[in-house]
């Protein structure tokens, strides 16, 4: 294997040149034009190879798994993969049979990529992936009997699982790998207003050596509450899993189902989507940098941000009437019009707020004692960046210049220029700056698109006919890539809704950063990734 | 170096003028479909998009039951936002009790009382909207309410979140851990009734099938002052939300099934 297979040297090479050729005889390779995704077929035993050659050779970056069960039994499995050239690739392979096996991809240098996903799907789904080196205990904990796969067809959503009570006595299992060392649990109720989660730190007293997490302790079982739901149900769920991102999330499934159905969004909605989409970055990178400010101690800093983000509530509400921006999207466009004079007051309040955020950056880059807090704390290196597959600011902090908006453009991005905010070092101040750089640059694409907001209806006319058919869209949410898959059937309901949101990739990533740092910077660097566990957990 | 002294001097006082009087300042509060009105038509029709079935005809008037509504905003969708009115406001907290089957907490809580924040599979807008509470504009410190981080010395845990089953045992030892007397608020639709998540394979119908809960903060998300209103009703300085009048139609009066335990 090349020593350094992760770096794209010359580009990626246009899939569907080559594709047919090269696989010839082994995967069906077909190229949907309109959609621009290349779908190849293959056999069990020639995914491991055909994935290795999608991203080592052809520059493809892994996206998500998809599994499918349909009928009961019968088994899809599809990996999808994007590219910096805007192309897509889905590679498909299918089994039968009440226990599939699928080989792991884990032992590809972007191994660590799959490594949940696989885990994931082995729980829900009781698909087995030899070569694994941990399955097991994940998604569902250890009181959820095995053999049971909530994801699977033959499993009611709305029975609960009476024998199940989760053990009091729980203690996570760890090896301590360092001598004298102990094991310092935190959580799932922690500090003030933290998510629920669970981190295992083996300390030797000051000095942490690792960090092991346990998460999905707020699995509300999103993907299957959908399955037979009809789409604005779905719509709902969407936005209420992650309240934080809850926009790009709808916004995700909206643009899945009106691919499937053939709707047409009218222009104006296209880009007051895409003001909403900005002006909810801009509302969480605040909140983030509220986070931040708030971990280090420095109270007037965190204030001050705190305002900020407030105001960026208030903002919200007045113009689309709801603080979090739920119920803002329909399939087709958007339920309401902000109207002019709202767009006036977008314009010049988010202005005010970049202003604020830009006169807070610079003050906090002259204060010692913040900064001694943050840099070379949590350090995540551009080599573990790129073999997680870690995406969104903190993939863009560690130099990894990887943007939705920019490499498969979407909605109004196509036609705003703006930069992608990069930073080399990786570490909690490289972060900071991400998110103070995105929060400019979100006001920017703001005030550039409502400059020159086109005229005309916010919703299609047409309602939706429902087709059955299934799409997937990459979103860049404020968090990161977030990819959404949907099944529709033929009466509108939908049949398979895949979430894989920015924060289940980087909280997988999250060890690489909590190694090797004082106690005190727990905190620190916990904040400074700005994660939701709720759109981890799903 | 930056003199963050005196840049916070320079800020001057944020605070919102709530309790002493009402925060008219845009934007605190998304508001909700009004309780009870007369319907028309185009009402009725607007009824219908309610999809967690909140909206109840009761003979000439539609009933808002305020617990399941998510401010989907389907109720007055179309580019005018017409069909059902929504009212302006934020003091949603309301006791789950009538007033003879309470206790009234002791009033030297009402200067001082502490609160344990649990998420409960909340999905990160309630958690939201509760951190806003400790920003420069609500401060609730400065009216006797304090965060902490332990359920030891707290006196109220404030809920949020459909309970997802791993966080029943967590959330248990929790209440267990607060010292006697114990309150429980919870707040937003999922904590009350499950909102669009529960009751299902992994989540309950609301914390009240697992604790008595105490006052609730109908919303989704209730925003900050909606909070603090419910706070301030747990220690009796602001009247619950009105109870419904004898004979008017809301669901609370009408279906007793609906009211809590």
């Amino acid at each position: 294997m090349a020593s350094s297979p992760l770096e794209v040297k010359s580009g990626p090479v246009d899939v569907l040149e080559i594709a047919p050729a090269r696989w010839s005889g082994r995967a069906a390779v077909t190229f949907d034009s309109s959609a621009r995704v290349c779908r190849m077929e293959t056999r069990v035993e020639e995914l491991h190879a055909l994935c290795e050659w999608l991203t080592a050779e052809a520059g493809y970056v892994f996206a998500t798994l998809v599994v499918e069960e349909s009928p009961a039994e019968s088994w899809s499995l599809r990996y999808l993969f994007y590219a910096p050239s805007g192309l897509r690739a889905e590679v498909l392979v299918r089994t039968e049979g009440p226990h599939p096996s699928v080989p792991s991809l884990s032992d590809l240098p972007e191994g660590p990529s799959y490594d949940w996903h696989e885990r994931e799907a082995e729980d829900l789904f009781g698909v087995n992936f030899p070569g694994h080196p941990r399955l097991g205990d994940f998604v569902l904990h250890e009181d959820w009997p095995e053999g049971v796969n909530p994801m699977r067809a033959s499993f009611d959503a709305a029975r609960r699982l009476e024998t199940r009570e989760s053990n009091p006595r729980w203690r996570a299992p760890l090896i301590l790998s360092s001598p004298g060392s102990f094991a310092m649990p935190i959580g799932p109720i922690f500090s003030d207003f933290a998510e629920s989660s669970h981190f295992l730190l083996e300390t030797v007293g000051e000095d942490v050596v690792r960090t092991v997490p346990r998460f999905f302790y707020k699995y509300r079982g999103l993907e299957k509450l959908a399955e037979g739901r009809p789409l604005d149900r779905v719509l709902l769920l969407a936005e209420r899993f992650s309240g934080n991102a809850a926009f790009a999330h709808a916004l995700a499934l909206c643009e899945a189902a009106e691919e499937i159905c053939g709707v047409e969004v009218p222009q104006r909605a296209r880009v007051l989507r895409t003001v909403l989409a900005e002006l909810e970055r801009l509302r969480h990178h605040a909140a983030t940098i509220t986070g931040i400010c708030h971990s280090t101690a420095l109270g007037v800093a965190a204030s001050q941000a705190a305002l900020i983000e407030e105001d960026l509530l208030r903002l919200t509400c007045q113009v689309a009437g709801h603080r979090y921006l739920f119920g803002a999207l329909a399939p087709g466009g958007l339920c309401f019009d902000p109207g002019e004079a709202q767009c006036e007051r977008l314009k010049a309040s988010s202005g005010e707020a970049a202003q604020r955020l830009a006169q807070l950056h610079s003050q906090l880059r002259y204060s010692s004692s913040f900064l001694d807090r943050l840099e070379e704390v949590g350090i995540v290196s551009r080599e573990a960046a790129l073999s997680y597959g870690l995406v969104g600011p903190i993939a863009r902090a560690s130099g990894v210049s990887r943007d939705l908006r920019k490499l498969c453009p979407y909605l109004a991005y196509e036609t705003c220029d703006f930069p992608v905010a990069i930073q080399h070092e990786g570490d909690g101040y490289a972060r900071l700056r991400v998110f103070f750089q995105e929060a400019q640059t979100s006001v920017a694409i703001i005030r550039e698109l409502l400059n020159e907001l086109p005229s005309g209806p916010v919703l299609a006319g047409a309602a939706l006919t429902p087709r059955s058919g299934s799409a997937w869209r990459a979103v860049e949410t404020p968090s990161g890539a977030a990819f959404h898959y949907l099944r529709l059937h033929r009466d509108g309901t939908v049949a398979r809704y895949r979430v894989t949101p920015a924060a289940f990739v980087n909280w997988h990533g999250f060890h690489l950063a909590a190694e090797n740092f004082a106690f005190q910077d727990f905190p620190i660097i916990l904040a400074s990734f700005g994660l939701s566990n709720a759109e981890c957990d799903r | 170096m930056a003199n963050w002294v005196f840049i916070g001097l320079r800020t001057g006082i944020r605070t919102s003028p709530y309790p002493r009087r009402a925060d008219l300042a845009p934007g605190v509060s998304p508001g909700r479909p009004a309780p009870a009105v007369a319907y028309d038509e185009a009402m009725a029709a607007a009824a219908e998009h309610c999809p967690v079935d909140a909206i109840n005809r009761r003979g000439s008037e539609l009933a808002i039951d305020e617990n399941r509504c998510v401010h989907c905003s389907r109720c007055r969708s179309g580019a005018d936002r017409s069909g059902i009115p929504w009212e302006s406001g934020y003091e949603w907290g309301a006791y789950t009790q009538p007033a003879a089957a309470r206790e009234a907490l002791d009033r030297r809580f009402g200067r001082s009382l502490h609160i344990r924040f649990i998420d409960a599979g909340a999905c990160g807008a309630c958690m939201s909207e509760a951190r806003q509470l400790n920003n420069p504009y609500y401060n609730i410190t400065r009216l006797g309410f304090f965060i902490t981080p332990t359920p030891r010395n707290a006196d109220v845990l404030l809920v949020a979140g459909p309970i997802s089953d791993a966080m029943r045992t967590p959330l248990l030892k929790a209440y267990a851990a607060l010292p006697a007397p114990k309150r429980v608020m919870a707040i937003g639709a999922c904590a009350i009734c499950g909102g669009v998540f529960g009751p299902s394979f992994v989540c309950a119908g609301g914390l009240r099938e697992l604790l008595p809960v105490d006052v609730v903060v109908p919303g989704c998300p209730p925003p900050p002052l909606a909070i603090l209103h419910g706070l301030l009703v747990l220690v009796d300085r602001k009247p619950p939300r009105e109870p419904p009048k004898e004979g008017s139609a809301t669901p609370s009066s009408q279906a007793p099934q609906e009211s809590f335990p």
